[in-house]
């Protein structure tokens, strides 16, 4: 384990979680993009392909492609398998109703960028109502961040 | 978030728990948002409907359409007794085809909950457009004018082509609008955000429909949720080759908004597309990103046999029906390939009067409303290759049915629809 730090934001959906991080640069697509029923990503040329997010804390840029992002999403909270927190960068319409609908803490505008800080597989705890993030890293780091393909072999594509 | 003293009203539950909940959800979204108000809408677009697995079990546990519209419209768990429609809205693409269940795999269940669903939609007032193209069958908002629509083809359409202002709405934020007359004041109904961000040369003629789908996905994928500014349109575009060039802009990407200069309501020249800014990026399309686009939208086409020609994604116009009827005329399909074409039920109703119906189905096609594959997730069984002329719809439809696609000019579909082969190739 090396140093936790903080990274702060604004609240979007308030509220408390902790859990693993589940870091994509990719923008996600709801419909056509994930399957709700198992909260796996599905897009064929996606990093996450066959990845789960259930009760993950999702780090990622943003949303994109359909406007049934939020209903697909929403779906995933009815079906249990939705991220457990939100992290974004990049605020839309589509993005902005998505996470309302799914409940879960949710924040963005940071002061510094998420996807440069986090790990898959860190220790993270949101409290969006404080518009605070705990990291604990789950490796030590580097003195510069350096690109880490995801490793696919050892995650199941669908925990649920 | 400011609230006008009617919007306090509707939150106060002065108009009864439905709009209450409404209200409650559009000051749970704006706030998210970051917007400051409400605008005042009387154009909605959204769906309703509940043909979806998911949805049909759902209305069927928790006791029918009320208890859908309360949660997947107004991200409400309670069910409330939803009143009609405040404001004018359409209905838009739904799951199946009641006229073409058997040959989609549709059981006579879900045709009765698309008609349950169907009379549910009418009696609260929303018109039964049932298509991914309300502005192809009459809804045309106008310059200006605050909508409240979802469908990311059709959002970049009337936000781009005709000058009217939505962002991408989803199911529930327009379920709430239709209720209100209200959707937040932010994103694409402000000015300063209607603006361009990058620069788009065209350095290669876009000509065909193909071409704007491919220019489109090369689009997304370089802007994601920007706004292009493309210069450089050499042949004058129509309505078909705009609604597939921001279907794919919208699929590979997550554009809302974009300009060509000399084309579009608010891009008369470059200047006025950038609003007196710079751009942040100058990019060019020329051949080699076009055969990039080419690729991707192939990515998963291997097998030259192809069982099913998918078209009309979006919906087809008449005059896109009318190309394939030419196409197709005096010709019979490959015995081992189906042909679908999706479109609006008001302009099949023309297609019908006009005979192009008759045409498809002699040559052994058939024309299809309401829904399409990668909505209804409906295809002829045992498909393993299907050709597009979409590229959203080769984006999306090996993802969701897990099928190859091909993609390439409507010549090219039909062509393969004939063969029962692919024999199509960037031109």
């Amino acid at each position: 384990m090396s140093t936790p730090f903080t990274i702060k934001g604004r609240k979007v959906v308030g509220g408390c979680f902790e859990g693993e991080a589940l870091v994509t640069h990719e923008r996600i697509s709801g419909w056509g993009g994930i399957d709700p029923r198992s909260g796996t990503v599905i897009e064929t040329r996606h990093e996450l392909k066959g990845i789960s997010f259930a009760g993950k804390v999702l780090v990622f840029p943003g949303a994109k492609g359909s406007s049934g992002w939020s209903s697909q999403f929403h779906i995933a909270r009815l079906a249990g398998v939705a991220p457990g927190a939100m992290l974004f960068n990049e605020m839309t319409a589509k993005i902005g109703l998505g996470v309302v609908v799914v409940h879960a803490p949710a924040m963005t505008d940071f002061t510094e960028d998420p996807l440069g800080r986090i790990r898959t597989g860190d220790w993270v705890r949101v409290d969006a109502d404080a518009g605070i993030v705990e990291v604990t890293p789950q490796q030590p780091r580097p003195a510069q961040p350096i690109e880490q393909p995801l490793d696919r072999t050892t995650r199941p594509p669908d925990p649920s | 978030m400011r609230l006008l003293d009617d919007e306090k009203a509707m939150l106060a539950g002065d108009q009864g728990p439905a709009v209450q909940k409404a209200m409650d959800l559009l000051v749970r979204y704006g706030e998210a948002l970051g917007a400051r108000y409400l605008v005042n809408t009387r154009n909605v677009a959204g769906t309703i409907g509940a043909t979806t697995p998911f949805l049909r079990h759902y209305a069927e546990r928790e006791g029918g359409m009320d208890a859908v519209f309360s949660e997947f419209n107004l991200d409400s768990a309670e069910v409330v007794k939803i009143p009609r429609v405040k404001v004018p809205s359409s209905h838009l693409q739904q799951g199946i085809d009641p006229h073409h269940a058997e040959r989609q795999g549709v059981s006579e269940d879900v045709v009765r909950i698309y008609e349950t669903g169907q009379a549910y939609s009418s009696s609260l007032g929303v018109q039964p457009l049932n298509t991914c193209t309300p502005y192809q069958v009459g809804n045309v908002p106008v310059k200006g004018e605050h909508c409240a629509w979802m469908e990311s083809s059709a959002v970049i359409y009337i936000n781009s082509v005709l000058g009217a202002r939505t962002n991408a709405e989803g199911r529930e934020s327009t379920g709430a609008a239709m209720l209100t007359g209200k959707i937040p004041h932010w994103g694409l109904h402000l000015d300063e955000n209607r603006r361009g961000s990058h620069l788009i040369h065209l350095q290669t003629d876009v000509t065909t429909t193909a071409d704007w789908g491919l220019l489109g996905y090369w689009v997304g994928e370089q802007v994601q949720d920007r706004i292009p500014v493309i210069e450089g349109v050499t042949h004058q575009p129509n309505l078909a080759r705009l609604k597939h060039f921001g279907a794919a802009a919208a699929s590979s990407g997550g554009v809302e908004m974009y300009h060509l200069v000399g084309v579009t309501p608010e891009a008369r020249t470059r200047e006025q597309a950038f609003g007196g800014s710079r751009p942040s990026t100058i990019l060019s399309f020329g051949e080699a990103e076009r055969r990039w686009a080419y690729e991707q939208v192939n990515v998963t086409a291997r097998d030259a046999q192809v069982d099913f020609v998918m078209l009309g994604c979006p919906h087809y116009s008449l005059e896109q029906i009318w190309e394939v009827c030419q196409l197709l005329e005096g010709q019979r399909l490959s015995p081992n390939t189906e042909l679908w074409l999706f479109t609006a039920a008001s302009i099949k109703h023309l297609a019908d009067v006009a005979g192009y119906t008759r045409i498809i189905e002699q040559a052994g096609g058939h024309v299809m409303t309401d829904t399409c594959s990668a909505i209804g997730r409906v295809i002829p069984k045992g498909t393993r290759v299907a050709a597009v002329d979409s590229a959203k719809q080769a984006h999306y439809l090996p993802a969701i049915m897990g099928i190859q696609a091909w993609f390439g000019t409507t010549a090219d579909c039909v062509e393969a629809a004939i063969e029962g082969r692919w024999q199509g190739g960037l031109q």
